[in-house]
C-alpha cells in the first residue's frame, strides 16, 4: 500500500473543502519533522486527510499547520485529533506542516498563518473533524475485517474492540485497510461531555526534543556546501547602502564574498564565525534620507500634538461626551506614552535558503509561510510551485515573524540572488540586526478626558490614540477598512464598560520606521491607558476597584464579571489597596475573545516595582489543555511585566536606535519574576486565544498597584523611564 | 588547530583562534543544541560546561579552551543531569525551547555544587539565562523539583 | 586603525617623565610641595583619581553586586559576590570572564578578562567613600586584606588586575595615567608619611 498523493475531500465545519493533497515524503520530514517524527516511511500509513498520518508502527501524526514557537499547537491541536479519534496520548506525535496556503490556511484569514491568538479557535472544530474521520475509518476497516457491524464496535485509548466477538485491533494494524476505506464527508463529533482528553492536563509533545538539545530550528538547519550569511544592516532603520569597503573583510579566512544587497551588506562565509568577524570589519556609510531621523522625544511630541479630542476619525461613540464632561463635577485628564518595542524572540531571525535547478527550497519559521515563500519566488523569478517552504520550530515570535512584506524571505532571496548561482545559504541575525531592525510595536500616545458627576459616576469618556498603521496598506487591508485600523486602537473600544457617552478617536502617524504586531497588539498599549485610567476615575471617586468596576460592567459583559470576581476571590480581595509594604492592583481585559482579570502584589525595590505575585483568572472558553493554557498565562505575565518595567527603544537625534543588545534592552529575568496562581473559569465555549491575552493586564495592574504604594501615576512606559 | 574533547570524543579544529566557541562547536562539530541569542554573554543560551564549570560560550575564543574538557547538552551526564531533564519533563518547562539547553546546563552546574539549594541560590546561578517566554516559574519549580528526587 | 591608536596609547604611557599622563600627574609634579604631609595628602587626592576611575570602583563595590561600564550602573547580568568574591555555583565570575578581554564578534564592545578576575571583598569597600575613609582604609590591614603599605604599594604597582584598568578593552575608558605612574605615586605617599586628606 502506497499513499496516493490526491484523495477524496474532507468538508471541515467551516464549510471549507481540503484537497487531500499530502505532503510530499522527504518535504514533510525535513527540519523538525524529522525530529518529531521517528518514523518517516509512508509504506503502509494510513493518511486519511492532510492532518492525521496513521503509521503501521501505530503512531499517530497530526500536521500542525500553526508554527510551533512555545504557545503549544503540536500539543493543542494534536489533542482534538486525539480526542475525536480515541487514541492514546503515547501514540501522538506532531510535525510542522510545510507552506501551502489552500491546504493548511487559517479558516479566519484565508491563508496558512499563526497569528491573533488563532490557532485553537479557527483549528477546533477542523481539527476534531479529522480525527473523527481517521476513527470512522479505523472502525469501518475493522467491521470489513471482522464482518460484524460497525455500530457494535468500540474504539478507547487507541484500540478499536469488538466486544461481543472479542477482537480487537490497535490504529497501526488497521492502518492499511481503514486507508482503503471512504472518507466520511460530516464525521460526527463528540458532546464535550464526551471529551476524554480535550479539559485535562497532558505533557506536551515537544518538550523532550527541547530538553535534550535534539529540537532542530532553522538556525539548526545544515546543507551541504552551505555558506552563512550576515548582513551589515544599518543602525537608523531604513537607511540604505551609501558605499561601502569590504577589503579587511575579504582578508578574513573563511569569509567568500561580499555583496551589496537592498537590505544592506551581505557578507558570505563558510561558518559563522568568519562571516561575524568579516562583518565587524566592513565600513559602510549610510544614506538616510528615506528613513525615520526623528528622535523618540520629537515623535512623542509630534505624536502628541495630533492628539487632540478632534484628530483623526472617530471610531466610536456613544452619546455626547464632550457636553457631558464639560458640566461634569470634576473632569480627569491624562496622557498616556508607549514606546517603540522590539519583539526580541530568543532566536534572532533567520532563514536558509537552497537554490537548485531553478528550484528552491526553505527552512523558516514563519507565521506568514506563504508570503515568504512567494518573496523568494518573486525575487528570484521562480514559479510558486517551484519553491517549497518547510515551516520550523521557532525560538519565539511573539509577532515578529508575523511578516507582512516577508522581510526576512525577503533578504535570503536577495542574497541568493546576489550570489548569482545555485548553492545554499544561511541568513544568520544578530541581536543588534534585531533590535535596530525595525517592526517596532507601535509608539503611542493616549491622551484620555473623563468626567464624574457629583457621586462619581463617570459622565464621559474620551480617548484620542495617536500612533502608526499595522495594517493599513498591507494585504491584509481589503478596502473596506474606511481609513481604521482596529489593530491601533483595540481594545480602547468596545470596553466592557457602561458609560454613557463615550468617543474614541484614533489619528493616523505616518513615519517610514516600519511597525508590527507585538503580542497581543494594540492591547498592549490600551489595556494599561483604559485601566489605569478607569482605576484613577475610580480612585477619585471613592471607590473600590474590583467593585467599582463590577458596578460598571454591562449586564451583556458575564464572562468579564466571571473573570473579574473569580481573581478577587483567589486574591482573597477585601478591599485593602495597601497593607504594610505591600499594595495590590487590578486590571481586566478582553482580548482575541478571551477574558483576563489580574490582581498584583506590589512593593518599593528601591524606586521600582518588585513584583511579587499575580493572581489571574482566564476565560478561554474550553480549556482544551489546562497545563499550556497555565504556561502560557504565565509567560505571558512576565513578558508583558519585563517589558513595562524596562524596555523601550529609543531613537537618539538623526534616528539611531539607543538599544543594541540585551545589557541596555534588558529582559526580565528570574530573580524578578513573580509568582503566578492562575485559575480557569470552566467553559463549554469553543476555545478562544491564549497565546496573547495574559499579556495586556499586567502592566496596568502593576501600575494601579504601584500609585496606591506610592502615589505616582505612571503615565509613560516603561516605568524605569517614567522615574519609577 | 585546538584540540578539546567534546561529551568524551577527542576533536582537533583548524579554525582563527578568536572563533567564538559556540560556532565551532555548532558549525564545526554540528552540535546545535547550544543556541545564540546575544552575542555578548548577557543571555546565557550558549552555555557550555568546561572542566565542569558553565561557560557562555559566546564570548569564549576556541584558542583558550585547547585541552579542555567540554560538555554540551548533547552530552551532559550524571545524576544532576538525569534528575534536571526529569523534572524539566515532568513540569513542561520549555516554551519556543531556544534557551533550555543553556537552562539545563546553569541549573546542572548549580545542583553539581549545591544539591539541595534555596531559591536566592537559585536565582544567583539562573539570572544570567534569559528565558524570552519566562518561563522562569516552571524553572524554579523544576530545580527544587530535581533537588528533591535526588534526595529520595 | 585600533592597533595604532593602542600603540600611540602605550608611547604615552611610557612617557612618565611628562607632567600629567592620560589626566594623572606624576609623582614628580608635587616636588614642589615642600611639605612632607602636605605632599603627601597632594600625591593621595592624585591617587585617588585612580581608585575613583569606574575601572576601580567597579569591583571594589558596596554589597554584593559589581558595577559596570563607565557609568557605574548595576552589573548586568545580576551576579552575585559568593563566598569567595568570584561568583556564586552556576554562575561564577569565570562562566563570562576569560582570561583577557575579548571583542564581542556581533557588535561594538568587547567583555572584560584577566585571571584572576574576581571582586575585591566586602572590606574593601570603595564606592561612595570619601578619600578620607578610603585612606584610612587602605592603611588597615583588617580593611586591606592584612597588607602592610610595602604590600600596598605592591598590590598598586604591580598586581596583573589592577594593571587591567589601563588596558580594559574596547568601550571602557582606561584608568588615569599608567599602573606605573600609580606606582611612583602610590611610593611617594609611602615615603611621605602615607598621610590622609581631612576632607
Amino acid at each position: 500500500m502506497t499513499i496516493q498523493s490526491r484523495r477524496q475531500f474532507l468538508a471541515t465545519g467551516a464549510g471549507l473543502v481540503i484537497g487531500l493533497a499530502l505532503p510530499i515524503k522527504g518535504r514533510a520530514q525535513s527540519g523538525a519533522a524529522a525530529v518529531l517524527s521517528k518514523d518517516g516511511s509512508a509504506a503502509g500509513t494510513f493518511a486519511p486527510n492532510a492532518f492525521v498520518r496513521v503509521a503501521p508502527d501505530n503512531t499517530v501524526t497530526v500536521m500542525i499547520k500553526h508554527i510551533e514557537f512555545g504557545q503549544g499547537p503540536f500539543t493543542g491541536l494534536a489533542t482534538l485529533v486525539a480526542e475525536e479519534m480515541d487514541a492514546s496520548w503515547a501514540q501522538m506525535r506532531a510535525e510542522s506542516a510545510p507552506a501551502n496556503d489552500e491546504l493548511y490556511k487559517n479558516l479566519f484569514f484565508g491563508l496558512q498563518a499563526t497569528g491573533g491568538s488563532t490557532a485553537m479557535a479557527n483549528s477546533y472544530i477542523q481539527m476534531r473533524q479529522a480525527g473523527a474521520a481517521a476513527r470512522a475509518m479505523m472502525v469501518a476497516a475493522a467491521a470489513e475485517a471482522w464482518d460484524v457491524p460497525a455500530t457494535e464496535i468500540s474504539v478507547a485509548d487507541g484500540v478499536v474492540t469488538h466486544a461481543q466477538s472479542g477482537q480487537s485491533a490497535s490504529f497501526g494494524d488497521l492502518a492499511e485497510a481503514a486507508a482503503r476505506q471512504t472518507v466520511p464527508v460530516e464525521p460526527a463529533l463528540k458532546n464535550p461531555s464526551e471529551f476524554k482528553l480535550i479539559g485535562t492536563d497532558r505533557p506536551k509533545l515537544d518538550t523532550a526534543a527541547k530538553s535534550d538539545g535534539t529540537a532542530i530550528f532553522t538556525m539548526d538547519v545544515h546543507r551541504e556546501g552551505m555558506q552563512t550569511v550576515v548582513v551589515k544592516h544599518p543602525d537608523v532603520v531604513g537607511a540604505a547602502v551609501a558605499s561601502f569597503d569590504a577589503s579587511a573583510a575579504l582578508e578574513v579566512k573563511g569569509v567568500v564574498a561580499v555583496r551589496q544587497i537592498p537590505q544592506g551588506v551581505a557578507v558570505y562565509a563558510t561558518s559563522t564565525g568568519a562571516a561575524l568577524k568579516g562583518r565587524s570589519l566592513l565600513t559602510v556609510s549610510w544614506d538616510t534620507s528615506m528613513a525615520e531621523t526623528r528622535s523618540s522625544d520629537q515623535i512623542y511630541e509630534d505624536f502628541s500634538q495630533a492628539a487632540t479630542r478632534e484628530g483623526g476619525v472617530v471610531v466610536e461613540e456613544t452619546g455626547d461626551s464632550g457636553a457631558a464632561i464639560d458640566a461634569a463635577e470634576i473632569v480627569h485628564e491624562a496622557e498616556f506614552r508607549f514606546p517603540y518595542l522590539a519583539h526580541a524572540p530568543m532566536e534572532p531571525l533567520d532563514a536558509v535558503l537552497e537554490l537548485k535547478d531553478g528550484k528552491a527550497e526553505m527552512w523558516m519559521g514563519a507565521q506568514f509561510p506563504g508570503v515568504d515563500k512567494g518573496a523568494v519566488a518573486r525575487v528570484l523569478g521562480l514559479d510558486g510551485a517551484d519553491v517549497a517552504l518547510n515551516v520550523m520550530l521557532a525560538g519565539g515570535s511573539f509577532g515578529r515573524r508575523a511578516q507582512t512584506t516577508a522581510q526576512i524571505g525577503s533578504e535570503i532571496a536577495e542574497i541568493a540572488k546576489a550570489a548569482g548561482s545555485d548553492g545554499a545559504w544561511k541568513l544568520v541575525w544578530t541581536r543588534e540586526d534585531d533590535l535596530t531592525g525595525g517592526y517596532y510595536r507601535p509608539l503611542t500616545v493616549h491622551r484620555m478626558r473623563a468626567g464624574l458627576d457629583a457621586d462619581g459616576n463617570i459622565v464621559g469618556w474620551e480617548n484620542t490614540v495617536a500612533n502608526q498603521s499595522i495594517m493599513l496598506d498591507t494585504f491584509f487591508d481589503d478596502g473596506k477598512s474606511e481609513g481604521t485600523d482596529p489593530t491601533s486602537y483595540e481594545g480602547s473600544t468596545k470596553m466592557p464598560y457602561d458609560l454613557p457617552a463615550l468617543r474614541v478617536n484614533w489619528v493616523r502617524m505616518e513615519s517610514p520606521l516600519s511597525v508590527l504586531w507585538w503580542r497581543s497588539v494594540g492591547h498592549t498599549h490600551t489595556a494599561y491607558a483604559t485601566e489605569v485610567f478607569l482605576d484613577e476615575l475610580l480612585e477619585k471617586a471613592g471607590k473600590d476597584p474590583v467593585q467599582g468596576r463590577l458596578d460598571l460592567l454591562k449586564s451583556e459583559a458575564g464572562r468579564d464579571r466571571a473573570v473579574l470576581e473569580k481573581v478577587a476571590e483567589i486574591a482573597g480581595w477585601d478591599g485593602e489597596r495597601v497593607k504594610g509594604d505591600r499594595a495590590y492592583g487590578l486590571a481586566l481585559h478582553e482580548s482575541f475573545s478571551t477574558y483576563v482579570a489580574q490582581i498584583v502584589e506590589v512593593s518599593d525595590a528601591g524606586g521600582y516595582p518588585r513584583v511579587h505575585k499575580v493572581w489571574v483568572a482566564v476565560d478561554c472558553g474550553v480549556a482544551v489543555n489546562p497545563n499550556v493554557i497555565r504556561a502560557q498565562v504565565e509567560g505571558a505575565v512576565g513578558y508583558g511585566l519585563g517589558t513595562a518595567l524596562f524596555n523601550e527603544l529609543t531613537l537618539l537625534e538623526g534616528g539611531v536606535v539607543a538599544q543594541k543588545n540585551f545589557d541596555t534592552y534588558r529582559m526580565l529575568r528570574i530573580h524578578e519574576m513573580p509568582e503566578i496562581e492562575v485559575a480557569i473559569i470552566n467553559s463549554v465555549a469553543d476555545p478562544t486565544g491564549i497565546g496573547e491575552p495574559g499579556t495586556p493586564p499586567i502592566a496596568p495592574a502593576v501600575a494601579n498597584a504601584w500609585r496606591a504604594l506610592t502615589g505616582q501615576a505612571v503615565r509613560r512606559l516603561p516605568f524605569k523611564s517614567a522615574g519609577a | 588547530m585546538t584540540n578539546f574533547t567534546i561529551n568524551g570524543r577527542d576533536v582537533t579544529v583548524d579554525v582563527e583562534a578568536d572563533t567564538p566557541l559556540l560556532w565551532v562547536v555548532r558549525d564545526e562539530l554540528r552540535l546545535t543544541g547550544s543556541k545564540f541569542g546575544c552575542g555578548v554573554a548577557q543571555c546565557g543560551a550558549c552555555t557550555m560546561m568546561v572542566d565542569g564549570m558553565p561557560r557562555r560560550t559566546c564570548i569564549t575564543p576556541v584558542g583558550s579552551v585547547d585541552g579542555a574538557s567540554i560538555e554540551t547538552i548533547e552530552g551532559l551526564e550524571g545524576r544532576e543531569a538525569e534528575a534536571v531533564a526529569a523534572a524539566w519533563q515532568g513540569l513542561d518547562v520549555p516554551q519556543c525551547g531556544w534557551c533550555q539547553s543553556g537552562q539545563i546546563i546553569s541549573a546542572t552546574a548549580l545542583l553539581r555544587e549545591v544539591p539541595k539549594p534555596t531559591d536566592d541560590d537559585i536565582d544567583a546561578a539562573m539570572a544570567g539565562n534569559v528565558c524570552r517566554c519566562a518561563t522562569y516559574v516552571r524553572i524554579r519549580q523544576a530545580i527544587h523539583d530535581a533537588a528533591d528526587s535526588m534526595e529520595g | 586603525m585600533k592597533r595604532l591608536i593602542l600603540a600611540l596609547g602605550l608611547t604615552l604611557a611610557g612617557a612618565a617623565s611628562a607632567e600629567t599622563v592620560n589626566g594623572l600627574k606624576t609623582a614628580d609634579e608635587f616636588a614642589g610641595v615642600q611639605n612632607d604631609e602636605e605632599r603627601s595628602v597632594a600625591v593621595f587626592q592624585e591617587m585617588m583619581k585612580v581608585i575613583e576611575s569606574p575601572r576601580c570602583l567597579n569591583c571594589h563595590p558596596r554589597g554584593d553586586t559589581p558595577l559596570q561600564g563607565d557609568d557605574m550602573h548595576p552589573h548586568m547580568p545580576p551576579v552575585q559576590r559568593g563566598v569567595a568574591d568570584f561568583g556564586a555555583p552556576g554562575m561564577y565570575c569565570t562562566t563570562c570572564h576569560g582570561s583577557e578581554n575579548v571583542a564581542y564578534s556581533t557588535g561594538d564592545g568587547s567583555i572584560p578578562g584577566h585571571v584572576p578576575w574576581q571582586l575585591a571583598p566586602v572590606e574593601m569597600a570603595w564606592v561612595g567613600k570619601s578619600a578620607p575613609e578610603i585612606c584610612a582604609q587602605l592603611k588597615d590591614p583588617a580593611r586591606n586584606g592584612g597588607r602592610d603599605l610595602a604590600e600596598i604599594h605592591e598590590h598598586m604597582a604591580e598586581d596583573g588586575l589592577v594593571g587591567w584598568g589601563w588596558t580594559p578593552g574596547e568601550g571602557r575608558t582606561p584608568a588615569p595615567g599608567t599602573q606605573a605612574i600609580l606606582g611612583e605615586l602610590v611610593q611617594a605617599w609611602i615615603d611621605t608619611g602615607a598621610m590622609c586628606p581631612e576632607s
